[in-house]
């Protein structure tokens, strides 16, 4: 059992947004602000998880036909269930979220885990595996959410810190509003994208 | 039926709210099979034809689980309804129209975990359009799909014989094209159909 190099995996060198380029859509529509990233992020993550776990444990009674069918059953069984928490207990998130939330289920993250990495590893590395690469995702989400919102409106973590306002950094009509709208959305995420191949290429180049 | 509604609907659909570059819904199928003209096209034309007939059946599953109360079941039922249609669409195809079947290749059974598809079906309900609205939101939306993917195609292979640095190189590059091609696609932010008198 290595922890520690699935985290580094899920954090960095997998990382499933950036490196393995899955679930663009929802990274890009839904980080407009902390709140809302940090919420997705952790709905994927939890849902990621519990999906892992099921699927590794049923691996060896699904026939291999309709596997794909049913991993998609599984996992839009949990988006469902916290799909309802998160209307029953954080409605400003799943409001914000919208037609989002339901949508994980066609995130290509889980799918991908699910196939690669659940169908062929017991259920505590599959767990595992699910936390990590959750993680990842979520790390990018916060990390996108921060500079867009910075960028965009001049706020630090609105919906989450000093009473759901947020801290404000400068004046709002100072924002680049284009980082709110769905542009920015392209943009930051190329970017970031941008960086991490920068890095790699540095890393494997000082070798 | 009111003419002057649809036209909104399709407007909207096609240019206002184009599903790929201001909902970004469908992400994952533009950004990978954008690199060739010809698999972009297939791909457009089976996404619309896909989603208009989600739309048409998700509708009438949508009343089928209000009828027994169980409305919470909607994400399952409709992925569940989609994934079985997009694998008849594929059989049909494969009996009936080969030459069709052979050009669409794997991107059929790839449009299950399109989440454009999904969305229109969930969006259907959520806006509460009736029967014709939602087969018209979900063709048009397509279109919409297919307007965007064929633009960003053809910029693609542009982009081919282009240098950019070297660590944009590939996918970044692309992100930001298609995110200026958001940008003069929200130009059509205020465009409104008013009835005619």
């Amino acid at each position: 059992m290595n922890f520690k190099k699935q985290l580094k995996e899920g954090l960095l060198t997998q990382n499933p947004v950036l490196v393995q380029l899955l679930g663009m859509c929802s990274t890009m529509a839904i980080t407009t602000s902390l709140s809302n990233g940090l919420g997705m992020g952790v709905s994927v993550l939890i849902i990621l998880t519990l999906s892992n776990i099921i699927i590794s444990a049923l691996r060896k009674i699904i026939p291999d036909k309709i596997r794909i069918a049913a991993y998609v059953v599984v996992i839009a069984g949990f988006v469902t269930m916290v799909d309802l928490l998160l209307q029953a207990y954080l409605e400003d998130i799943a409001e914000s979220l919208g037609v989002f939330i339901p949508l994980i289920v066609v995130n290509c993250i889980i799918l991908a885990r699910a196939e690669s990495f659940a169908s062929k590893n017991g259920v505590l590395a599959s767990a595992v595996d699910g936390i990590t690469q959750g993680i990842g995702y979520t790390l990018v989400l916060v990390v996108m959410s921060v500079i867009r919102e910075f960028l965009g409106s001049g706020t630090f973590g609105s919906g989450v810190l000093n009473g759901g306002a947020g801290i404000r950094l400068f004046p709002e009509e100072y924002g680049a509003l284009m980082l709110i709208l769905p542009v920015g959305g392209f943009l930051t995420l190329g970017c970031l994208i941008a960086l991490m191949q920068w890095a790699m290429g540095k890393r494997k180049g000082g070798k | 039926m009111d003419l002057t509604n649809l036209l909104a609907i399709s407007l909207g659909a096609i240019l206002v709210n184009n599903f790929i570059l201001v909902q970004f819904l469908g992400i994952c199928p533009f950004m990978g099979v954008s690199k060739k003209m010809d698999t972009a096209v297939g791909m457009g034309f089976a996404v619309i034809f896909v989603m208009g007939i989600a739309s048409a059946f998700c509708y009438v599953v949508n009343l089928l689980l209000v009828y027994l109360d169980l409305e919470f079941m909607q994400t399952v039922a409709f992925i569940l309804v989609i994934a079985a249609l997009v694998q008849f669409v594929e059989m049909f195809l494969q009996k009936t129209l080969p030459s069709l079947y052979e050009a669409l290749g794997v991107y059929l059974p790839l449009i299950t975990t399109n989440c454009a598809v999904l969305g229109v079906a969930l969006l259907n309900v959520q806006e509460g359009y009736n029967f014709i609205e939602s087969v018209v939101y979900g063709v048009t939306g397509g279109i919409g799909f297919l307007v965007a993917i064929v633009l960003f195609a053809s910029i693609r292979e542009r982009l081919e014989f282009s240098h950019p640095p070297k660590c944009f190189e590939g996918f970044p590059i692309a992100l930001i094209t298609a995110g200026l091609m958001a940008l003069a696609f929200s130009g059509f932010s205020g465009l409104e159909v008013w009835p005619i008198q």
